[in-house]
This record gives C-alpha cells, sequence and structure tokens, in this order.
C-alpha cells in the first residue's frame, strides 16, 4: 500500500508508460501532489482504463432511455410522469478488509449516485459472493457484510427489497459485495452532470471531510495481500446520509442546480474534473473553505479524501446562499469551494496554488490494452459422476446449501417495507414495487450473477446473467425494460482474466441486444485476486421490469389446488456448472449450455403475455437447483405440494431433477386457462410441457425410474 | 362535518412520515400535513404522529435525542390539551424517552433488527384508537426494528394491566417484549405508541389493510360528539 510520503510516480500505482505519457501531454514534471492525484485519477477504479473499450460493446440506448453509461446513474422512461433511475456498484475490496463499513459505505455511495440524477431512492438490491458458509472467515465477512448493509439501509430509510447469496471458496477471501439501487423521479427533472456557465458556484454539501478512506480508489485496483490497508475503507453515517438525501431533494427543486454529482472515489478531486469533464469546462477550488473534520490536513489529503456523504453540486452564480440554507436547515454543511472557469484547468489553491491540471488529463487516462488468452475449463464426464441413490435426499440436501436455502435470516434483518411500496418482498423471483403516485402502475426488479457457469463459460456466463434476470423480472409478468451490470473478475494484467472479461461482456452484449433490453449504467471491479488466485468471472445483472397493473403481479409460489403445472421453456438443461455437481459431488465442470437468445425473448412474451391476460397464477424461474428445486420452492413458497410427472423426460436421472438451463419456467395454470395458455406457447413457439397439477401437502415427482414423494414441510424444514 | 387535520412529526432521520402521510390523506382522507421539528406547532390540529425512522441516527439510544427536543414540549402539550398523539415504532420510542408513556425499549431478544410480518391482538375496542376494532381481533402487521423489546419495572407493569393500558399484544412475541407488549396507553389514554406499523397495513395491495382502522379510529373518536364519546379513563 502507498504512503503518502510515497513520492515516486512509478510507486503510486502509474505504469512506467503512463508517467511518459503524463509528462509528454502536460508538457512539464507534474508537482508531488499532482502525481498523486494522476495516479488516483488513473487507477482502473476511476478510469476503467482496461474495460473501456470493451463497454461500448454494450448495447446502452432505447426509445426510453433518458440517461445512458456515463451518468452517475442510468435514467429510463416508465410512464408519461414517471422514470426511473438505476444502477450496481462493487464495494468489494472494502468489504473484505472491513466488512462492516465496507459493505455500508458501498451502499451510501450507490444511493447518492441514483440521487444525484434526481431520483428519490427507493429501493436497494444486494448479490453477495462469499466463500461457503463452513469456512470461518467467509461466515465473519457475510455476517459483517449483512449487518452493514442492515445498519445502512435500515437507518438510511431505503429498502432492502432482494437479493441473491452465492458461494464458492474462490470467494473466501475476495468476497463480492454488488449492490444496486432503484429511485424514482419526474422525467422532466433529470439533474445534469456537467458543469456548465463559467462564473457558476461550485458548491459543497455533505459531511465534512477527514482523513478516511485516502487512495479508496487505488487500493480498489490493486490486488488484496494480507490484511489489507484499513485506513483505505472509508466510515458510512446513514443518518448524515439520510439528511443529504432530503436537503439535495429540496435543493433540486429551487430550480438552481445545474449539475450534481457525489463525491465517491477518489473525493472532490474526482467529482470536480468529472462535472468539468463533462460540461467541457475548468474550475477553481478554494481549499481553506471546505469544511473539515480533522486539523492540519494537507491540501493532498482533501482533495483525495473519500469521506462519505457529500456531494458537490454546480449553483446558479448568485443562488448559492439560497442553496446553501437549505442544506444548513437540515443540519448540513453546505459551502462555496470554488467557480466554474473557462480555461478547461483544474486548479486548486490552499493559499498559494498546489494544483493545475488539464481536466482533460484528469479523465482522459490511456487505455490499456493487454494480452488475452482463453483458457480451458475443467471437463466433464458424466460417466464418472455416479447416479444418486436417493433423489430425494438429494433434493433436501440441495435444499438445505447455503446457495440455495432460504435468505430469510439475511432479509428480516433489512427493512424491506419501508416506503410503503413493497407488494412482493424479497424471497421470490423478483421484487415489486408499487408506483402509488401513478397507478396502477408498479416495477419488478431482480439481481441475478453467474459464477460457476462464467467460468466454464465467460460469454455464456455473461449471457446468463442478463437472460436469468431479464426472466425473473419477467415471471412476475413484467415487461423488462432496462439493464444495470457489474462485472467482477481478478486482475486483467493476467491473460486468462482479461479473455474472460472480452467474452462476458461479449455475452451480456448479444444477450442484451437480442432481449432488445438495454444495458443503461454499470461498473466493473477488477483485481478480485487474492495470494490463492483470482475468482471466478462473476458478471452480476441486474433488471428493471414495468408492470402496468401492478395488482396483476404473479407470485412464485404455486397459489390453487387444482392448478395445473407446466414447464414452459426448453427441456434442455445440464448438468455442467451446476449446484447439484458443486454441492453433491464437489466439482466445478463442463460446458454450460449457451442461451437461446431467440426461444428466451419469446418466453418472456409468453409470460407477459399470460400475465396480462390473467391466466398465470404462479411462475418461478428455474436457476440453481434445476427443475427439482423450482418445485420444491413453488411448493414451499405456496404452502402446497404438488403431483408431477417427469418420466416422460429422458437421460439421467439427476440431469432431469437438477440439471441447469436458462429459459425454462414452471408455472401454474388454472385449468380453465390453460387452452389459452397453450394458444399463447404456440403463437410464440415456446415448448410446453405439462407437468401436473398442484395440491396435496407433498411434493410428488415420478420419474422414468424412480420417484421423489416428499411431505412440503420436510421441504419448508430444509429450506429454512 | 368538519375537516379532521393531522400533524406528522418530521425529525432528523425520520423514515415513515411520508408514509403516514400518504396514508392518512390518500387512504383514510383527512387533512395532513408534515412539520418540521424545529417548527412544531400543533394549535388546530386533532391528532399528531410520531413517526419510525432513526431520529438523529438513534446515536445514543432510540429516540433519546429527539425527546429532549422543542418538539417534544409542543406534544407534550398537546397531549396535556386532550389531543391525540401516536407514537409509531421510532415515536412509540421517543415516547418513552420522554416520559410521555412509561418504561423503555431494550434491543431485541434475538440480537438483531427483524422485519417481519406478525401477529397482534387488539386488547379493547373502546380507545379512541381501536373503536373501529373488534376486542381481542387479531391483526397482521410488520415491524421493522432492532430495539422493540419493551420493558418496565413489575411494579409499572402491573399498573399498565390493572388499568388495561396493554392496548396491542403479539400473538408471538417477536423480540422478547415484557408482557407481549406491542403497544401501550398513557393514563389519559390519548397517547398510544406501538412497534408494528399501522401505516405499512393499511392497503391491501401491501398484504392488509388492517392497520386503517387505527387511524380511522382516531378520526371517528374525533368526528364524534364528546359527551357521548367521552373516555372512560
Amino acid at each position: 500500500m502507498h504512503v503518502l510520503t510515497e513520492r515516486r510516480p512509478e510507486a503510486l500505482g502509474l505504469t512506467p508508460e503512463e508517467v511518459l505519457e503524463v509528462r509528454r501531454r502536460l508538457g512539464r514534471e507534474p508537482n508531488p501532489v499532482e502525481w498523486r492525484i494522476l495516479a488516483v485519477m488513473w487507477s482502473e477504479h476511476c478510469a476503467y482504463k482496461h474495460s473501456r473499450p470493451l463497454l461500448t460493446l454494450l448495447p446502452s440506448s432505447g426509445p426510453h432511455v433518458l440517461r445512458g453509461p456515463g451518468s452517475n446513474a442510468g435514467v429510463v422512461w416508465i410512464a408519461p410522469d414517471v422514470a426511473v433511475a438505476m444502477k450496481i456498484e462493487s464495494h468489494n475490496h472494502p468489504s473484505a478488509v472491513d466488512p462492516f463499513h465496507g459493505a455500508a459505505t458501498g451502499v451510501g455511495g450507490i444511493i447518492r449516485d441514483v440521487l444525484a440524477m434526481g431520483a428519490r431512492p427507493v429501493a436497494l438490491l444486494d448479490s453477495l459472493w462469499f466463500g461457503p458458509l463452513d469456512d470461518p472467515q467467509a461466515r465473519r465477512l457475510l455476517e459483517g457484510v449483512v449487518a452493514g448493509i442492515a445498519h445502512y439501509g435500515n437507518a438510511v430509510g431505503v429498502p432492502v427489497v432482494g437479493g441473491e447469496i452465492h458461494h464458492d471458496p474462490c470467494y473466501t477471501t475476495t468476497p463480492l459485495v454488488n449492490v444496486c439501487c432503484v429511485g424514482l423521479l419526474d422525467p422532466q427533472a433529470v439533474q445534469g452532470a456537467a458543469a456548465q456557465g463559467v462564473g457558476n458556484v461550485v458548491l459543497y454539501a455533505g459531511a465534512r471531510t477527514g482523513r478516511d478512506g485516502i487512495g479508496g480508489a487505488a487500493f480498489a485496483s490493486e490486488r488484496l495481500e494480507g490484511e489489507g490497508d484499513r485506513r483505505a475503507v472509508q466510515i458510512g453515517d446513514p443518518f448524515a446520509g439520510k439528511l443529504l438525501i432530503e436537503a439535495t431533494l429540496e435543493a433540486y427543486r429551487t430550480g438552481a442546480v445545474v449539475a450534481v454529482q457525489d463525491m465517491g472515489a477518489a473525493g472532490l478531486v474526482c467529482a470536480a474534473a468529472e462535472l468539468c469533464g463533462r460540461g467541457g469546462v475548468g474550475v477553481e477550488l478554494w481549499l481553506d473553505r471546505v469544511p473539515r473534520r480533522e486539523e492540519d490536513m494537507t491540501p493532498e489529503e482533501v482533495l483525495l479524501s473519500e469521506s462519505q456523504e457529500r456531494m458537490l453540486l454546480v449553483i446558479e452564480r448568485g443562488r448559492e446562499a439560497e442553496v446553501a440554507a437549505i442544506y444548513r436547515r437540515w443540519g448540513v454543511a453546505a459551502e462555496a469551494v470554488g467557480v466554474v472557469t473557462e480555461d478547461g484547468l483544474l486548479r486548486a489553491y490552499d493559499g498559494g496554488p498546489v494544483v493545475s491540471l488539464p481536466v482533460r488529463l484528469l479523465v482522459e487516462a490511456p487505455v490499456r490494452r493487454m494480452p488475452e488468452q482463453a483458457y480451458e475449463p475443467p471437463l466433464l464426464n458424466l460417466e464418472g459422476i455416479p447416479l444418486p441413490e436417493d433423489p430425494a435426499a438429494c433434493l433436501v440436501h440441495l435444499l438445505r446449501s447455503g446457495e440455495i436455502r432460504s435468505k430469510r435470516w439475511v432479509f428480516s434483518r433489512y427493512d424491506h417495507m419501508v416506503q410503503i411500496r413493497t407488494v412482493m418482498g424479497p424471497g421470490g423471483d423478483a421484487a415489486v414495487l408499487r408506483i402509488q403516485e401513478s397507478p396502477p402502475l408498479g416495477i419488478a426488479l431482480s439481481v441475478d450473477g453467474a459464477g460457476r457457469i462464467a467460468f466454464l463459460d465467460p460469454w455464456c456466463g455473461g449471457s446468463w446473467a442478463a437472460c436469468e434476470a431479464v426472466l425473473n423480472v419477467a415471471c412476475t409478468g413484467a415487461r423488462p425494460v432496462a439493464l444495470t451490470d457489474c462485472l467482477n473478475l481478478g486482475s486483467p494484467e493476467r491473460p486468462d482474466v482479461a479473455w474472460a472479461l472480452r467474452q462476458v461482456v461479449l455475452g451480456l452484449a448479444e444477450a442484451a441486444r437480442a432481449l432488445e433490453v438495454p444495458v443503461i449504467s454499470g461498473n466493473v471491479s477488477l483485481y478480485n485476486e487474492s495470494p490463492t488466485g483470482p475468482i471466478f468471472p462473476t458478471p452480476v445483472v441486474a433488471a428493471l421490469g414495468v408492470l402496468q397493473d401492478v395488482g396483476r403481479a404473479v407470485p412464485a409460489g404455486f397459489q390453487c389446488d387444482g392448478d395445473l403445472v407446466v414447464l414452459v421453456g426448453t427441456p434442455k438443461a445440464s448438468l455442467a456448472g451446476s449446484a447439484y455437481l458443486r454441492w453433491v459431488h464437489g466439482r466445478v465442470a463442463g460446458t454450460p449450455l449457451r442461451p437461446d437468445l431467440g426461444l428466451h425473448r419469446r418466453l418472456v412474451e409468453v409470460l407477459v403475455g399470460a400475465a396480462r391476460a390473467g391466466i398465470l397464477r404462479s411462475a418461478h424461474d428455474t436457476s440453481d437447483g434445476g427443475l427439482a428445486v423450482a418445485l420444491a420452492e413453488a411448493c414451499i413458497l405456496g404452502g402446497r405440494g404438488a403431483r408431477c410427472d417427469l418420466s416422460h423426460f429422458g437421460g439421467r436421472a439427476d440431469e432431469v431433477l437438477f440439471g441447469e438451463g436458462p429459459s425454462r419456467v414452471v408455472a401454474s395454470i388454472p385449468v380453465e386457462g390453460y387452452e389459452a395458455f397453450c394458444a399463447m406457447c404456440w403463437r410464440h413457439r415456446v415448448p410446453l410441457w405439462l407437468l401436473g397439477r398442484v395440491g396435496g401437502m407433498r411434493l410428488q415427482v415420478r420419474l422414468a425410474q424412480g420417484a421423489v414423494d416428499l411431505p412440503v414441510a420436510t421441504l419448508r424444514e430444509a429450506y429454512g | 362535518m368538519r375537516d379532521v387535520r393531522f400533524a406528522v412529526l418530521t425529525f432528523p432521520g425520520s423514515n415513515c412520515d411520508r408514509d403516514c402521510a400518504w396514508v392518512l390523506e390518500h387512504v383514510v382522507g383527512v387533512r395532513t400535513e408534515l412539520l418540521w421539528h424545529a417548527d412544531v406547532d400543533l394549535r388546530g390540529f386533532d391528532a399528531a404522529v410520531l413517526p419510525g425512522g432513526f431520529s438523529y441516527g438513534d446515536y445514543l439510544r432510540a429516540g433519546a435525542i429527539a425527546a429532549t427536543s422543542p418538539a417534544l414540549r409542543a406534544v407534550r402539550a398537546f397531549a396535556a390539551g386532550g389531543g391525540l398523539v401516536v407514537g409509531i415504532c421510532n415515536g412509540f420510542q421517543i415516547l418513552l424517552e420522554s416520559g410521555l408513556l412509561p418504561g423503555a425499549m431494550l434491543p431485541n431478544a434475538g440480537g438483531t433488527f427483524r422485519c417481519t410480518w406478525v401477529e397482534v391482538r387488539v386488547e379493547r375496542a373502546d380507545t379512541p384508537f381501536t373503536n373501529q376494532y373488534r376486542s381481542g381481533q387479531v391483526l397482521r402487521m410488520p415491524i421493522a426494528h432492532g430495539e422493540g423489546r419493551y420493558h418496565a419495572d413489575p411494579v409499572t407493569l402491573r399498573r399498565l394491566e390493572a388499568e388495561r393500558r396493554v392496548l396491542f399484544r403479539y400473538v408471538h412475541n417477536p423480540n422478547g417484549s415484557a408482557h407481549d407488549i406491542a403497544g401501550i396507553l398513557n393514563e389519559g389514554g390519548n397517547v398510544l405508541g406501538l412497534m408494528p406499523h399501522p401505516e405499512r397495513c393499511a392497503e391491501a395491495i401491501l398484504g392488509s389493510e388492517d392497520g386503517r382502522l387505527l387511524f380511522a379510529s382516531m378520526v371517528h373518536w374525533i368526528l364524534t360528539p364528546r359527551e357521548v364519546a367521552r373516555c372512560t379513563f
């Protein structure tokens, strides 16, 4: 870890080429403070220098997209008077070092990105990837992260409405904490993020600046070694965060806010540079006016501090006192700390001049291209995998596994109901929120990632994550309209990781394009490595869907005895990368099925259409654990049994029961709606298999050879 | 029929103020104003709601700092004049800390924050807050708190029971609360504190409408000529 006394540019994380590039573009030798700022601004975390060219491959536009990548968060229009802002972000490195504060500040940061679009944050979702729970370190980290998310989310008053938790030893010392925030706003009132108007005032609002988190961005751009550096982790204060939200929303209503941005990675200097970079202007910053909570801070510390709960605003000249008064009424510090200039320079003064660098130099780090090399994932020979002697016991074992079992112990610690929008909370396929300002409109939200699958076939992983998020949202009857992605990988300096990164992006891009759902925002987290090696490539995707009538939202569990149980989509499933292979046989191997994107899109159409027609009583996506787990979950969630016949599916019993593949949904249909549902599937050329009926208090599944027959109470007990 | 006016107090850190105001205005249908804690003036209001949240971050003890704020002086005077006051969740904690209700809140017996649906029994239906329920009726309501274990000394508990001031009781105690207490009244019967969130269960789309009748009871009581509905405590 770099100490602040280190002045040699190469020791700050810049490559020798980058050092030369700085000298060439600047035409002089930067002073030590400038070097330090450049090192942080040119880190992977701030500059995306490895991933930037790739990310342009993602489709990000559409008729409903109001703001795409490059903004603080993406914004889509969902009704004449309602727009939704959303973004997902990682806080992996800080959470590995200090799980409680690392996760808490991750929540705070993503909330402020959504706030910066002019939106009121209304929901959070989290995707957590940890080592197996029987590992004490993994459990300690998960406990800390859950407590941190609860601490911040509950107090700040934004409900955690959904999420997922996955386990694999590769995440034991390098956990992933991805948090997605969703906000609502008036489409006419999207806030700008480009500083404009020479002479306009730069207003600092929020918590006072301390020494916490200095160098956090650079820290997030390298491998973790040993215990890491706690000093690089920021401390969050949800109370200050809550006041900042309310005050900022009120400040927007004055109409005097020209542009706004959260002070996140690389603090004041990064926020100022990015605001100015978008507007093509310069800025003068007066560091002596920055509210501080510690004495004797150096200019460099003030510029780079990552103290939480701070926003930087550009205010129309002459109206700064009016806006500052709003903040002060909420007990939030607000000071004019600078002015927009026309010279394109970022200049900082602390008594005398400290920094004078072109904004473009700061925000346009050179792209780094790395050699790529494909790797061969482990192959799977099914002959070496014994058939389960007792498939029922296997099912119970899977339901009990940390990855599949109920996450109630986690989500009951999060307030998932505050703001009274939660129609369906955590535990189903997607969360459903009502938009009470525009009834009967609703939105559905889901976050899904692919780890094992992406390790075995990174292209497939990228596309799989998008497909699953979209399908989960569609299972509620919502039409998917936007995605946000977080790509978590190891060091891009490894050729195999660089290759995987490209493949993941290509897979995600192709899925998003085929499904016609744009990726409106995103985040890349690299260098997720510990001394034992990199994590699985782990793309995580959150999907937003729109329900025209939230009262018609479809639940995941079986609802009525006598309804018909169907499998909609493809019957194809594979044990490659499956939870069964992982948790029963301890293997991660094989070539996973790549999604048939055309079929996937048509399946989404069937679900949305059937929900709208009122003939879809329940729908549940089959994912981890395959068809058997999907049936069991539909029974558990609905509190009733089902009798199904899978004997006409050929192949190994474990493949039929536990095989995984995209584009498969377990649905229940009222008998009187079955004909219409068949016609709908026929029209969209989506295969449909009648499996059986809902009813009783047992899950009974007949196989070509053998059967599974378990009381729902046993399933529920295992599931937790 | 005259206008009924409700005030919802917003402290720094209140989270459920807007939710309460939404339900009162759009579901119950009464005039409602959000009052900023620094300028609370309850003259002309019929009822005041202290909403849930984390007032002042709950950094000392839940509700402790809000209890000393000038807003609570106004609430105390309002209650002394017979005005209806309901404190929900953090609002209940504030009422306890300010002494308007007896007892205190301890961290949940389970040690963690809990957000879940619970069953709550209405112990009596002859109060300003429960006249639209049936005595013994079981309500489905959400809780969301880390410090909801009601605690009081044995004398206070005996007195609460003897004076029938335990208004809501958990059917299955979720937090270790003494006597399964979910909500209590003051001596005058016009101040209620409860941990479950009635504003989160006032509309069928959210899974239960049971909370709506608490606010409707208050409106009914306010609109009923006083000699008929005189409080009997």
